[in-house]
């Protein structure tokens, strides 16, 4: 999301070069290092992504070795699933409006104020969108569900509006466009502005003339984002959704889970992923070709402290919105978490160590279950997800960029698919993996490899290919040019990855739901299972078990920005 | 030392560079010298082995150069702009070559002291590269460049972004180290100052091809061709029939040296060589301008249907801009070029 954020190249303008130049500049020996640069995640997308996948959509659509296609006309005839088709179209866009509308003042502030307790604030903001949306789910839950902070100040419910889906929706992506947007304004010269005043140009006029078309990408990329995720949103809904409210994912799940309706299941997964195909391609199409060099510098160079009322009328602006929308829900959930029948107390969290009718084991265990699967994910994530960037920083071609294209297909695949798929697909031998704990992190490294990729790839492409170029001259091997000249530019890159790695492989529900076994539940798992069950303790426990997992989330975040704070004095 | 053979490197339609052979020998300091797009820095991409080439050979040290990766062709490259590691410090950018040979810790810290001594930076060891300024990074990079002992050191437009006073100096300096270390030298560059005060031997490229090749000297006595009279600075070039001791060219009647080639040529007149007179005496022209030129003054004359000359003039006697001279030609500052 962050690119690396001190001056990783300057990039001084780029050596006027034919661009067939570049193609023939690694011959034979190149196309080797990239094959097999590029086979280890192909494989592995190939074997736990498309594999199951596959399956689960044959599985619907094959009836005695036939494929039936005219199942897509009776499901999509259907008047429910056309309204759940609408509903998931129009609240994603919805959603994706009002979290850049709300967001874009505070990347804005981010970028270039300099206030006191930025740093914090920064993480904190950031927490949201690395919770899982199980707790986000149960921090608006509540907030405004039944009996919640709202219900009992002013007597006011939108756990059954979509109110509360969107907000949870902007609670959650908020951090997405302060991040992506935010971070690359920050790094933008401020000079280049100026001198588009000095030229004549008005404030306004600057900011559409120069700001702006620099800005773009950016924001492409965090709307492209924002909409993946609301599109394909599965746990917010599940939670504040009832059974008002479906998108594609939640309608999934239930014909999947809970009508064992195949065919329908496999239909809606075809359509979302050729919803969320079609969306990665245009973006592919309109936003790489805005992919300009850019001159970035220190952030540390452009911000200052708000000048003047307006400026300071801007940042309160941001910061009350943070205090409402992101530290409010947060605040509230720790609140009910120690909100006992009897007082305020740690009877929830107490209940949580032993074992009754809901769980085989103490949900307490699942916090160890949740850290070793995320790490194992983590460490998947980044060795493939490194491997793809590498391999499609190298050269740009056709294929390349097509794979880089598909490496974005399992943000926007239905999770539930891919969880099932891999109960359906992944069960006969050599590939019996049903029992063993393995699959859980596969399936979780599968959401983290994206987002590895999207870090790193905007790194590694800014690297100045002639420091690559120097450094072989000087007799390193291709891979000592990895080591060296690479590596320690997206070093920071690369510990942001696996942190979002980490963040996401905790929070994924989706998949996990399916192939985490019952005596083993992850975090997510536990507080779903708690939060299905009625009772005042079951709800408690939800709310102390999704604390927790907030806790967890947020000390691995504060971790990742401490650790990219010691590595400044590197670059 | 280093033999290119007919080396040609195609992009697409366009030749960047077009069956050039030369050769460098050892200890020896070669410049390219071209504008932009002459296909010079393709020269040096391909003999690092950075860019492939479409036919020719290339050999260092006898060793024929072709399927030889970057890292193992022993040639040092300093890049245009520096291209210094900027998460490294001075002494991590110097030692980089050592150390990817493979060569002791101890022995790449000593080289890599010795050469900051060398390039005149001595101790400055642990500065971050951001810290340097120009001149510095470029001290630093041709340091780099020399640490791990590359049989030829190649320098792209090594003082291109300098300031020029620094340039002067440096250039003067590396002359010197140069010919101390014994360093086999191959620079280009698109500044004709820096390639005759840096080169044993300068070679002249246009459009991909060789014009010319020579000592500093010869090439800015002998020009090879109006090409390259007119990059190294010179306007007065012209077509010309020479008969004898006479060139009949755009300015009239110009007399050339006893010993000129004949027949249709061209002739390249120094401003030296135009000595300004009454209007009556010489052709006629009109003053347009002067630029000093420290200790001349470089007039620009228009004639009235030739082409624009120069004449370079006396601090006290140049004409203002405006008058209407006349001008006439010497011999020894006439040369039939292409002979």
């Amino acid at each position: 999301m962050d690119l690396a954020r001190r001056e990783v190249t300057t990039t001084q303008e780029p050596p006027r070069r034919d661009p067939r130049e570049s193609r023939r500049r690694w011959p034979l020996r190149g196309s080797a290092v990239r094959f097999g640069l590029i086979a280890v995640p192909a494989a592995f997308f190939a074997v736990f992504f498309a594999y199951p996948v596959a399956a689960i959509v044959a599985r619907g659509l094959k009836d005695g070795g036939q494929w039936r296609f005219g199942r897509f006309g009776e499901v999509l005839g259907d008047p429910g699933i056309r309204e759940v088709l609408w509903f998931t179209l129009w609240q994603a866009a919805a959603s994706t409006a009002l979290t850049l509308l709300i967001a874009l003042p505070g990347a804005y502030v981010f970028a270039r104020f300099d206030f006191p307790g930025k740093q914090l604030l920064r993480a904190v903001v950031t927490v949201p969108f690395v919770l899982p949306t199980v707790v986000v789910g149960s921090a608006f839950l509540a907030l405004l569900g039944r009996g919640g902070l709202l219900d009992e100040a002013v007597g006011l419910r939108l756990d059954t509006t979509v109110w509360a889906i969107l907000l949870a929706h902007v609670f959650f992506n908020y951090a997405v466009v302060v991040r992506t947007v935010g971070g690359l304004w920050a790094q933008l010269d401020p000079r280049q502005e100026e001198a588009a005043r000095v030229l004549g140009a008005g404030r306004l006029a600057a900011f559409r003339r120069v700001t702006l078309p620099a800005l773009a990408p950016a924001v492409a990329a965090a709307a492209l984002m924002v909409f993946l995720f609301t599109f394909t949103s599965f746990g917010v809904i599940q939670i504040l959704g009832g059974p008002y409210f479906a998108t594609l994912e939640v309608e999934i799940y239930r014909q999947t889970a809970d009508f064992l309706d195949l065919p329908a299941a496999a239909v809606l997964s075809l359509v979302q992923f050729a919803a969320v195909g079609g969306v990665l391609a245009v973006h592919a199409a309109t936003v790489r070709r805005r992919e300009t060099a850019l001159r970035l510098v220190d952030p540390e160079r452009t911000s200052r402290p708000p000048r003047g009322a307006g400026e300071r009328a801007l940042l309160a602006g941001v910061l009350v919105v943070v205090a409402i929308l992101l530290v409010l829900p947060l605040a509230v959930l720790v609140e009910r978490s120690f909100a006992t029948p009897e007082g305020y107390g740690l009877g929830f969290y107490e209940r949580l160590r032993s074992a009754d009718g809901t769980f085989a084991v103490p949900p307490l265990e699942a916090v160890a279950n949740s850290l070793s699967y995320a790490a194992v994910a983590t460490a998947i994530a980044l060795v493939v997800g490194g491997l793809a960037a590498a391999a499609v920083t190298r050269r740009a071609g056709r294929l390349v960029r097509g794979f880089d294209a598909l490496l974005m297909l399992p943000l926007g695949t239905s999770a539930v698919t891919v969880g099932f798929g891999f109960v359906v697909a992944l069960d006969e031998p050599p590939l019996d993996l049903r029992s063993a704990w393995i699959l859980v992190p596969l399936a979780q490294a599968l959401v983290g490899v994206p987002f590895v990729v999207r870090t790193m790839l905007p790194v590694l492409r800014a690297v100045d290919d002639r420091l690559r170029e120097a450094a072989a001259v000087l007799g390193a091997s291709p891979w000592r040019v990895w080591r060296e000249v690479d590596f320690p530019l997206v070093r920071r890159a690369l510990l942001v990855a696996a942190g979002f790695a980490f963040a996401v492989s905790l929070g994924e529900f989706g998949a996990t739901v399916f192939i985490a076994r019952a005596d083993n539940p992850t975090l997510p798992v536990a507080v779903a299972r708690l939060l299905g069950r009625a009772g005042e303790y079951n709800y408690g426990q939800a709310m102390a078990l999704s604390t927790i997992l907030m806790l967890v989330c947020a000390v691995a975040l504060l971790l990742l920005e401490r650790l990219r704070g010691d590595g400044s004095g590197e670059f | 030392m280093l033999t290119l053979t007919d080396v040609t490197v195609r992009f697409g339609d366009r030749t960047a560079v077009d069956g050039v052979s030369l050769a460098v020998a050892e200890h020896e300091t070669v410049c390219v010298l071209g504008p932009s797009g002459s296909g010079k820095s393709t020269l040096l991409r391909a003999i690092a082995g950075l860019q492939t080439t479409d036919a020719g050979r290339i050999s260092l040290a006898g060793r024929d150069l072709a399927g030889v990766p970057v890292h193992r062709r022993g040639v040092g490259l300093m890049f245009q702009d520096h291209q210094l590691f900027p998460q490294r410090d001075v002494a991590g950018n110097v030692g980089f070559g050592p150390r990817m040979h493979g060569v002791p810790r101890e022995e790449a810290a000593a080289r890599t002291a010795e050469l900051l001594g060398l390039v005149g930076l001595p101790g400055a060891g642990r500065r971050a590269v951001a810290t340097l300024s120009g001149g510095e990074q470029q001290r630093v990079a041709l340091a780099r460049a020399l640490a791990p002992r590359p049989e030829l050191l190649m320098l792209d437009e090594p003082l291109g972004q300098l300031d020029r006073s620094l340039r002067e100096r440096l250039v003067v300096e590396l002359r010197r180290l140069f010919r101390d270390l014994g360093t086999t030298v191959l620079a280009v560059t698109h500044d004709q100052g820096e390639a005759f005060a840096l080169a044993d031997r300068v070679v002249v490229m246009d459009a991909g091809r060789i014009a010319q090749t020579g000592t500093p000297v010869e090439v800015w006595q002998r020009p090879a061709s109006a090409f390259v009279a007119r990059f190294l600075g010179f306007t007065n070039v012209a077509d010309a029939t020479v008969h004898g001791a006479v060139a009949d060219t755009p300015w009239g009647k110009v007399p050339v040296p006893a010993d000129a080639a004949q027949g249709g040529r061209t002739v390249l007149i120094r401003p030296a060589g135009v000595r300004l007179t009454g209007v009556a005496d010489g052709l006629p022209c009109h003053v347009e301008g002067r630029t000093f030129r420290g200790d001349h003054v470089l007039v620009l004359l228009r004639p009235d249907d030739a082409p624009p000359l120069e004449a370079a003039c006396p601090l006290t006697e140049a004409p203002e801009p405006g008058t209407t001279v006349g001008a006439q030609f010497l011999a020894e500052h006439v040369s039939v070029l292409g002979a």
